[in-house]
């Protein structure tokens, strides 16, 4: 960028936050993790791949303590980066560019993504799936 | 007098000074949307694996179906996120070259990983 000494925009300090600048960076920031979780994936299909001794460490590293947490935040990771582009999607189609229905959408994504991450926590913590 | 200053040929063209046009939105959209389901799919099936020892792990991995949807998945998942990566990247690297480098990188290992994860689907697929 040319260093011009002019004030840049937008001015990210000075903005009153505001849901709709959260969903939206938000969306951004989740897809970067979503991407280095996609990286996870491939080291658990090639760890099935290379034999029972990988996969073993793949699942006891996945299955601890700390692996979990960070399962816990990647899933809910995922499901607002789902349930935002889903968003996305209805309105490239043109829907819900009123001020009022971007805010409550906005909302619908962070509320739904919390919502799915606890559905699925909830089975895979408390379910007996032996 | 006419006002629109683009040259008509490039106007029908509709390619725009990138010379690709709407693609790298539109596909941008189109595997967003096959990724709704494909992701939703695989969790699913992480979720009927909780727990399961490796035999059964590598006998659903090597179904035809679940194998076809993974490639699928992996394949997809990539080219949304190198998609993704880019347009971040384009807005926020103002040194160029470092744009440039981080462009070329993200590229590198996102064909990597996909050839990594498509080769082990294979394998156990193929049963080899």
């Amino acid at each position: 960028m040319a260093q011009t000494g002019r004030p840049l925009s937008p001015h990210l300090q000075v903005y009153k936050w505001q849901v709709q600048m959260v969903s939206s960076i938000l969306h951004r920031a989740t897809g970067i993790i979503n991407a280095v979780g996609s990286l996870v994936i491939v080291w658990g299909l090639a760890s099935i791949a290379a034999g029972p001794e990988a996969f073993a460490t793949f699942t006891g590293i996945a299955g601890s303590a700390f692996g979990t947490i960070l399962l816990i935040a990647w899933t809910l990771n995922f499901f607002y980066h789902l349930c935002n582009g889903i968003r996305h999607l209805a309105q490239d189609a043109g829907a819900g560019y009123a001020v009022q229905s971007f805010i409550r959408s906005s909302w619908m994504s962070i509320v739904g993504a919390v919502v799915l991450t606890a559905l699925v926590w909830a089975y895979v913590l408390t379910g007996s799936h032996a | 007098m006419n006002k629109d200053l683009r040259n008509p040929l490039a106007r029908a063209r509709g390619l725009g000074s990138a010379k690709e046009g709407v693609s790298h939105w539109m596909l941008q959209r189109v595997t967003a949307l096959g990724l709704i389901f494909l992701t939703l799919w695989f969790i699913g099936t992480i979720l009927s694996l909780l727990h399961a020892d490796y035999a059964t792990a590598r006998a659903t991995l090597g179904k035809p179906w679940n194998a076809v949807l993974l490639i699928a998945l992996i394949v997809t998942m990539f080219r949304h996120a190198t998609l993704g990566l880019q347009v971040v990247i384009e807005d926020y690297v103002h040194t160029r070259w470092l744009e440039v480098a981080s462009l070329v990188i993200i590229k590198f290992i996102a064909v990597l990983a996909a050839l990594t994860g498509v080769l082990a689907v294979l394998r156990v697929a193929l049963g080899s």
